[in-house]
């Protein structure tokens, strides 16, 4: 199922942003300093005339983003996932958010795996707050492939969008090149009727090593890769709960108010079964590599196969 | 030369966005007059001299843009537009209602003629800025003007679009700031003083230029001097008071920051600014 090609997906989207330079003269790429890191520098190098550094102030590289949308462009603006949501959320809610601008938010190193630089740089609570933002569509792919496909679409799609990526390199999910992917659609990844891992980001992929080892031991497990966390797939949501009777959740994020939280609203109103949420437990990361990291902060298969026992016990 | 019955006109049209300012925020018991009040005359000057724009085709993309960056004085803004034709001058009465498209801070997305949502201070220039890096790209001779409050200086992200201005040279953007001296909680040398307030512009690389904010040809002159080719983004620091035109509210400015006139004070505002108009006939 995984292939074993890995590539970190900040690598896809700056490859992505240069081929689409190419075909439209439109697309303006902003960054907050830290181009080299996000790869929008690869589109910088190509088109110096539609790349703007703005330095370190992304409030107001939000804002020119916004007054840039507002005159046609097409606007894709960068910088680490905690100032990209945190320090300009204000600048994202009324500038962005509530106009309905066509700005593209994309912020690399996302969550814990961020890893040596800290709790400071970890963003574990952005996808709670940009998801509460009405009007934003909110992305966390979960690999290279799935990245590059995406940004395409948010090219093409007009309006506010915030699409999370990461640091570390990990492992294709999908061959490359596939497209197909529906905004608002999640995929069921693995097939399976005794429980339901819904995540996204890379820990598709930690799902997915779950669902091997646990099929070995007789539990067969349905993976879905939940990449659009907002607007959210009720439809399969609740799909899953129902013909396999129980939930875990799995995000390289806090477990307040992150793909666990939207799934736990999902399901309380719809489709009450047994649910567990693999996340950060409410706590600050701290220095680290990301592997050693996400063992210390529950997000390895081993955690994953914990939730999913839990659940099942809870079933019967 | 501007003519001195077209500076006559002007001044009737700031009147006439006065007495709108008074009676919209009366009529919704609610708004901000103050400083909408001290932005009256450079909203006019903007509107019906010196910006192209077009009432009828509210996305002519020729047209010069106007952000609002102190979005709390929606009023001015919507009592221009009104009078410029962009809808109804009875839909003034509107403001602050539910199912308005006359929000309490302008909205983009519900009224023709708002180029940018604003309300939060501090994020209206950085929008501007990104407007008129858009002119640039794409060869287009528009301008773009942005109106801040004094206080609203106050902000950091301000100066960070202040760079940004400066950085890229953005000789297509005139900022205003209505200089009133006064914000919610008091008087801004005391809350927080802004001085040097002209030196710190200067020093973050525009062009300054001083006017008196409720002289018609004083403003027009200013912008005359802001013209493209400097290479640099100009600011206009037009000395304003908050309440202009209304005896009461400019002796007490903190009282109608954000506090609407009752129907017994709109009847005496209205009938001051009744009394400065020239007479019909001249």
């Amino acid at each position: 199922m995984i292939e074993k090609k890995t590539m970190a997906t900040r690598d896809a989207y700056g490859k992505t942003l240069v081929e689409l330079g190419k075909e439209n003269n439109d697309i303006i790429v902003l960054d907050a300093d830290l181009a080299v890191s996000t790869k929008t520098a690869l589109f910088g190098k190509e088109f110096p005339d539609r790349f703007f550094d703005m330095g370190i102030a992304e409030q107001d590289m939000i804002g020119t983003a916004a007054g840039l949308a507002a005159s046609g462009k097409i606007v894709f603006a960068s910088t680490f996932a905690v100032f990209g949501s945190g320090r300009a959320w204000d600048q994202v809610r009324v500038s962005v958010a509530y106009t309905r601008l066509n700005v593209k938010i994309v912020v690399t190193h996302g969550g814990i795996t961020t890893g040596e630089d800290g709790a400071s740089h970890q963003a574990n609570e952005d996808i709670a707050i940009m998801r509460a933002l009405p009007n934003l569509t909110v992305l966390v792919p979960a690999d290279g492939t799935q990245t590059a496909a995406l940004i395409r679409q948010a090219a093409k799609f007009y309006g506010p969008m915030y699409i999370r990526l990461s640091r570390p390199k990990t492992p294709l999910i999908y061959p490359e090149g596939k497209h197909d992917f529906k905004i608002g659609k999640g995929i069921v990844a693995r097939e399976g009727k005794d429980v339901t891992i819904l995540a996204c980001g890379m820990m598709v992929s930690k799902a997915l090593e779950a669902a091997e080892e646990l099929a070995q031991k007789g539990v067969d497990c349905r993976v879905v890769d939940l990449f659009t966390i907002k607007p959210i797939d009720k439809q399969l949501i609740v799909k899953c709960a129902e013909e396999t009777g129980a939930v875990v959740t799995a995000e390289e994020h806090s477990i307040i108010g992150g793909l666990g939280g939207a799934v736990a609203e999902v399901l309380a109103e719809n489709a009450c079964v047994p649910m567990a949420r693999v996340g950060i437990k409410d706590m600050f990361g701290e220095s680290g590599q990301p592997d050693e990291l996400l063992v210390k902060y529950g997000l390895a298969p081993i955690d994953i196969i914990a939730a999913v026992k839990s659940v099942i016990k809870r079933k019967k | 030369m501007i003519l001195k019955t077209a500076i006559q006109e002007l001044e009737d049209r700031a009147r006439q966005l006065r007495q709108h300012i008074i009676a919209m925020t009366c009529a919704a018991a609610s708004g901000h007059p103050g400083g909408s009040l001290s932005a009256a005359d450079i909203v006019t000057v903007l509107y019906f001299h010196q910006m192209k724009h077009r009432p009828d085709d509210p996305g002519w993309a020729e047209r010069d843009r106007f952000v609002m960056s102190k979005g709390h004085a929606a009023p001015v803004l919507y009592a221009a537009l009104a009078e410029a034709g962009y809808f109804s001058v009875k839909y003034l009465k509107t403001l602050r209602r539910i199912g308005s498209s006359l929000q309490g801070h302008v909205d983009m997305l519900s009224l023709p003629g708002i180029e940018m949502s604003t309300g939060s201070l501090g994020q209206g220039l950085s929008a501007a800025n990104g407007m008129a890096l858009a002119a640039r790209l794409d060869k287009r001779n528009y301008r773009v003007y942005c109106l801040m409050g004094d206080g609203e200086c106050h902000e950091g992200q301000i100066w960070e679009a202040a760079m940004t201005s400066a950085h890229h040279k953005l000789d297509n953007l005139v900022a205003f700031v209505d200089h009133n001296k006064y914000q919610i909680d008091g008087q801004i040398d005391e809350i927080k003083s802004l001085r040097p307030f002209a030196d710190k512009w200067k020093a973050f690389g525009w062009k300054v230029l001083r006017c008196d904010g409720h002289d018609i040809s004083s403003i027009i002159s200013a912008l005359d001097k802001a013209c493209k080719g400097t290479g640099r983004p100009t600011v206009i620091i037009a000395d304003t008071v908050k309440g202009k035109g209304v005896s009461f509210m400019e002796e007490r400015p903190l009282d109608y920051h954000g506090k609407a006139p009752t129907p017994e004070e709109e009847k005496k505002a209205l009938a001051e600014l009744c009394q400065l108009a020239r007479p019909k006939e001249r």
